[in-house]
């Protein structure tokens, strides 16, 4: 048996106290760090529901365990605030050091951004784009809340090694096309099922030339690919990234040369034109060029996959001086009030908002038909990771997946258009 | 669980989380939410399932989302059992959790019809078309898996902890 090691069986190694996995073997792994977003108040009830007192699940590390309010902020309904009440009062019995409600963002931000989330941990969290933090040379992935409430109390959970295949992006990425545009590619290319039960990991030149804010969205949406995890290496822009954000150790992962990859796949990225996903999957992509006039009604940069003072540069720059047009509603939401602070400072609000964006507040709502719902026969187009049919609202709605910058000249033009055309 | 037999309730590929609970149905409670459930694809799925009727899907069932819900409406109406060629993978957790069994076979899908008799024979590890007579093996839960399914799930291992602990 090779004791060669890639990035995920290392740290599965490590963490479930073994000099060597592979692929397949189960084992029961210590966890690093756990989040729980709004998903808590569920958290709390399937505990009831089970016949456990809730009060005595407590969390096995004080520091270890982040929870986020996020999903509906602020509250939409009586119900809503009503749980959110419920939420905020069950906290404190977890006793934990980390909670985020009044100044919060979406969850996946704040685990980056407040350096809960560093290289060669094992961490899980109760909600699918979990392997966001890939990008920082985590392995992480999504759970069920019951399982989280499992975690929360024990500090383990078991996982199957995965099986690990490696897309090496090589080339170089064309103007106006980005980091979003390859996952789309590859979901359209391969299918969203490619990396069913196995971690990815992201190699090639053009992941080192990427930015965090870039990997980021790509750790984000490899679940829309199947992955358990989506891993990247950390490099010195992963190091400056957290260099101000912790103070604790860490101990980044690499891959032995020699490693096991069930599948390699090689990226030209100077191949890559602008993608869209259109309804109602992640995977029914088209290249921009294939595509005819689709008028939308609504655009959206925001979530987790999105939402970054990146992001929200990319369609600053787009609008700076022109107006949105006049038949679609163009929101923005940043992905947390430190981005929102940031991109308020540097001016890149006032530019959208001159341009007739409206700046929503840093939550789940517009990916996620909390906030921006849209009516039977309505078209979004919008830069976060999902278009499940019925996401927004209306299972008779269309949902467009892009990148912000094709989001922005969609706005602009109000039909799906090219950012590579100059305006 | 030698043997188990029941009415295919038959689904395509990529049957997502929200297909099986539409994200704005996730406040109501569990008795309005299944009437939601399946929705996008299967109008009023509610209404027409049974007790013990058995899923049958292509690839990826499950895939989005990791809310427990979208385990909650299938136990709620009965059903036990999912059988695809493939399974999201948090879907897959969610199941071990909760305490729906699933089954992967490749190819399976393309066996049955909606309507159809399903019969699961765990002793030979296969999956069979009682009408067609057609065969496909599958692989039983072994493992880590098996154990906590076998124990109830995860819930009820949590419970035993902390009653030790005690
Ligand atoms: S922004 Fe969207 S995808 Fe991200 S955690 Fe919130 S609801 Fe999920």
């Amino acid at each position: 048996m090779s004791t060669q090691m890639n990035m995920v069986e290392k740290i599965l190694a490590r963490a479930s106290g073994q000099s060597n996995v592979s692929a397949n073997d189960y084992v029961m792994a210590n966890i690093d760090m756990a989040l729980v977003p709004e998903a808590i108040f569920k958290l709390r009830s399937v505990l009831i529901k089970a016949g456990i007192d809730e009060k005595e699940v407590k969390a096995w590390d004080p520091e270890k365990v982040v929870v986020v309010i996020d999903h509906r902020v602020p509250p939409t309904s009586v119900d809503n605030a009503r749980t959110q009440k419920v939420s905020r009062d069950y906290v404190p019995n977890l006793k934990i050091k980390h909670f985020y409600d009044v100044f919060p963002g979406v969850c996946h931000q704040i685990m980056v951004e407040k350096g809960h989330a560093l290289p060669g941990q094992l961490i899980v969290g109760a909600d699918s784009h979990t392997t966001t933090y890939g990008a920082l040379n985590v392995a992480s992935t999504g759970i069920g809340v019951s399982e989280m409430a499992y975690v929360i109390q024990t500090g383990e959970l078991w996982f199957r090694v995965p099986e690990t295949i490696n897309f090496e992006i090589n080339g170089k990425l064309a103007d106006q096309v980005y980091s979003k545009d390859i996952i789309l590619y590859i979901a359209g290319k391969y299918g969203t099922d490619i990396a069913q039960y196995k971690a990815i990991e992201w190699t090639g030149s053009v992941i080192d030339d990427i930015s965090v804010a870039a990997r980021l969205t790509m750790g984000n949406m490899s679940v829309e690919l199947g992955a358990k995890f989506g891993i990247f290496k950390a490099d010195q822009k992963t190091l400056d990234y957290l260099k101000d954000r912790t103070d604790k150790e860490f101990q980044p992962v690499e891959s032995d040369l020699g490693a096991n990859y069930a599948e390699k796949y090689l990226i030209n990225a100077s191949e890559i034109e602008p993608q869209v996903a259109m309804p109602h999957t992640v995977g029914n992509v088209k290249g921009i060029s294939e595509m005819e006039d689709i008028e939308i009604n609504q655009a959206v940069i925001a979530s987790c996959c999105h939402g970054r003072i990146e992001d929200m540069e990319i369609a600053a720059k787009i609008l700076k001086g022109k107006k949105v047009h006049p038949g679609v509603r163009f929101y923005v939401a940043p992905a947390s009030w430190m981005e929102y602070k940031e991109a308020l400072d540097r001016g890149i609000l006032s530019t959208l908002v001159d341009s007739g964006v409206m700046i929503g507040n840093p939550a789940c709502g517009f990916c996620t038909g909390i906030q921006g719902v849209l009516a039977a026969g309505e078209r979004c187009i919008s830069a976060s990771p999902r278009n499940f049919k019925g996401r927004m609202g209306s299972n008779e709605a269309e949902i467009f997946l892009a990148s912000p910058a094709t989001v922005a000249v969609s706005a602009l033009r109000g039909k799906i258009s090219d950012p590579r055309e100059v305006l | 669980m030698d043997t188990i037999k029941g009415r295919v309730r038959k689904f395509g590929d990529n049957i997502d989380t929200d297909t099986i609970t539409p994200a704005n149905t996730l406040q109501l409670p569990t008795e309005e939410m299944i009437k939601h459930a399946f929705s996008p694809v299967f109008p009023n799925f509610y209404e027409t399932v049974q007790e013990g009727d058995i899923i049958v899907a292509g690839n990826n069932f499950g895939c989005g989302s990791a809310r427990e819900q979208a385990i909650d409406v299938v136990k709620h109406f009965g059903i036990s059992f999912i059988v695809c060629e493939s399974m999201a993978r948090t879907y897959f957790r969610n199941c071990i959790a909760l305490g729906i069994y699933p089954l992967l076979a490749e190819g399976i899908s393309s066996f049955f019809s909606e309507g159809d008799e399903i019969e699961i024979n765990f002793q030979n590890e296969e999956i069979k078309n009682v009408k067609t007579g057609e065969t496909a093996p599958f692989k039983p839960l072994s493992g880590l898996p098996k154990q906590i399914f076998d124990g109830g799930g995860i819930l009820p291992l949590l419970k035993e902890k902390l009653l030790k602990d005690s």
